[in-house]
């Protein structure tokens, strides 16, 4: 059962041009070398510089399956370091956030730490050799991560100490980051509303698939979406289209419609849907955010920002983040067949608080464990988490609108019902699972 | 109907999680005021329904989306469908008064499907009010004792 650890071969004769081999979503053995080896390699995730506002605030969370806490060590000095304690590994916050003051109590025999991980205070020191203690890994206090890199308050890691540096991991893709930030009037964002934790008995790679596939909406969302613009159209006669209604409806829109919207492809596994077009740009204007956005960027630059009319982009491994709707999607994998997302909301500093309240509406209707759309989704991971185990049939076809040359452009902008976004996370996963060198 | 009493307020709860059990669903939905509203929080004691995140804040065209999305043959994630069974603590009567009055219910909620069975424990508030004569729901707000626990599918009306 140790046949993809030791054999790259083995884990690039999973994933074909255009299909992707049922392991990768049900093997217990490829979930672990996902955990050491993908999620270490990439960069991952962590949170956003708004929850940890003061120095000593921390959150506390997890980086693939390693338990870690973001804290502020300083003004200006966010560091992620284990959440573990160097003396009998407990963890040492729980998940969550607070403000740990200068320095980190371990709860069980009170070992302290100063906010970058490093040690501070034994108890009864005089019980250890000075020079033995030294030697032993515990004096290396709470271990950082390998690399932090916070772009506009989002802070991503690296795991690993060596690897590609966070600018070449995400090259142009962080023009959605840049977009979504740039829609507050201020420049600045700030994670509000709570977040909705919505458990899902699949892989997470389903999830991070789903995000760019633009030819389920219409059909798994008949029942949610579909019913919705019904229910709405039998009401009488001059009936204002609700909110709601209008976050709904073009989730079935035609499949002309996704085709328009169209798909851009970066480098290592990145991409998004709606280039030209989305299923958010048509939202009725909300009063004050045009003027606000106008004063602050003048009217060209802010027509820039708000015509950017980017769907979901996919920033790999595991999480999407959407500009005009400002939220983020983070897939926490937790087991093969298990995966936690979280959705998280963000508010545009300056700008009207109604666009936080339709984020918020749009977070209960498509996103939250009681949202219709999130059962018509999962309700189709878990079958096909169920019927991947058919050994009869063991591939999952990725090969919608393939070209000739995938992947080896840094950006392409392919027809918006293609599965190039698709494929080219398999070319990323494939990579970074069979990079040679440190873990 | 003029005079509200507390029984009344406390037959009417009953009354409601019935119509839920029972999967009466167009019922239940007549049960709300034009301007009924369901809201389920999604953190302890939350005041506020529109900057926070609540798990539901539906008014009457997001429940009865819902309840004819059930319906519907190619709602797959109700294939099979699920079943609730609603244990009620006897109503508590917060107030009475003569246009209608204020509930807390405690109960336990148990939704199945196939042969998963997932239960919650939480706490009902009604605020009930007489519309075109009959009491009607103007809000159910349901505090679940793990409103911010991460969840599965939560399908049907606690």
């Amino acid at each position: 059962m140790n046949a993809y650890a030791t054999s790259n071969q083995a884990l690039q004769s999973l994933i074909r041009s255009h299909e992707v081999h049922r392991d990768v979503f049900t093997s217990p053995e490829i979930f672990e070398l996902e955990m050491q080896r993908l999620f270490s390699r990439t960069w991952v995730y962590v949170g956003h510089a708004s929850q940890v506002p003061e120095v000593g605030d921390y959150f506390a969370t997890t980086v693939g399956d390693q338990s870690v806490v973001m804290v502020r060590h300083a003004t200006d000095d966010i560091r992620v370091i284990y959440n573990r304690c160097a003396h009998k590994g407990v963890q040492v916050v729980s998940e969550g956030q607070g403000n740990t003051g200068k320095y980190f109590r371990c709860p069980y025999h009170a070992w302290t730490y100063r906010t970058d991980g490093r040690l501070l205070a034994i108890p009864l020191k005089q019980g250890y050799d000075e020079a033995a203690l030294a030697h032993c890994e515990a004096s290396q206090g709470m271990k950082s991560v390998g690399a932090v890199h916070v772009y506009r308050d989002f802070v991503f890691c690296r795991l690993s100490e060596q690897g590609e540096s966070f600018t070449d991991f995400f090259g142009d893709s962080l023009s959605t980051l840049d977009n979504m930030v740039d829609r507050s009037p201020e420049g600045k964002l700030a994670v509000v509303g709570g977040v909705f934790r919505y458990m899902h008995a699949c892989n997470w790679k389903m999830l991070v698939e789903n995000q760019t596939d633009t030819c389920h909406p219409m059909v798994a969302h008949e029942s949610s979406a579909g019913t919705a613009v019904k229910v709405w159209k039998a009401a009488p006669e001059g009936t204002p289209k609700p909110a709601a209604v209008e976050l709904f409806a073009p989730f079935v829109s035609p499949y002309e419609f996704f085709e328009g919207m169209g798909i851009r492809t970066w480098r290592n596994g990145h991409g998004h849907t709606g280039t030209a077009d989305s299923i958010h740009a048509a939202y009725s204007p909300i009063p004050g955010y045009w003027e606000a956005m106008e004063a602050a960027y003048g009217e060209q630059r802010a027509k820039q920002i708000l015509g950017e009319v980017r769907h979901n982009t996919v920033y790999f491994p595991n999480i999407m983040v959407k500009g005009p709707i400002q939220c983020l999607r983070l897939f926490k994998p937790i087991a093969a067949n298990r995966t936690l997302v979280e959705s998280w909301t963000f508010k545009l500093v300056g700008a009207p608080d109604e666009l936080l309240a339709r984020t918020l509406l749009y977070q209960r209707l498509i996103n939250a464990p009681t949202s219709v759309v999130g059962h018509d989704d999962l309700e189709m991971y878990e079958r096909a988490q169920r019927s991947l185990h058919t050994r009869a049939a063991q591939w999952v076809n990725v090969g919608r609108l393939q070209e000739q040359g995938e992947g080896q452009q840094p950006e392409a902008v392919v027809n918006g019902t293609s599965e190039a976004q698709i494929r080219n996370q398999y070319r990323a996963w494939l990579k970074y699972m069979t990079q040679e060198g440190a873990a | 109907m003029s005079h509200i009493t507390s029984q009344m307020l406390i037959d009417f709860v009953y009354h409601e999680a019935d119509l839920l059990d029972t999967k009466a669903l167009d019922a239940w939905l007549a049960l709300f005021a034009q301007d009924g509203v369901y809201w389920m929080p999604l953190q302890p004691d939350q005041q506020d329904a529109r900057l926070m995140g609540s798990l539901m804040y539906e008014d009457r065209v997001l429940l009865a989306t819902r309840v004819e999305r059930l319906k519907g043959k190619r709602t797959f994630s109700q294939q099979p469908e699920s079943r609730c069974h609603h244990l009620l603590q006897q109503p508590r009567v917060l107030q009475v008064h003569d246009q209608g009055g204020r509930t807390r219910t405690a109960s336990h909620y148990t939704e199945t499907r196939a042969d998963e069975q997932v239960i919650y424990a939480g706490w009902a508030t009604h605020d009930l009010q007489i519309e075109s004569g009959e009491l009607r729901i103007r809000c159910k707000r349901v505090d679940l004792v793990n409103c911010d626990a991460a969840f599965g599918n939560i399908q049907l009306f606690m």
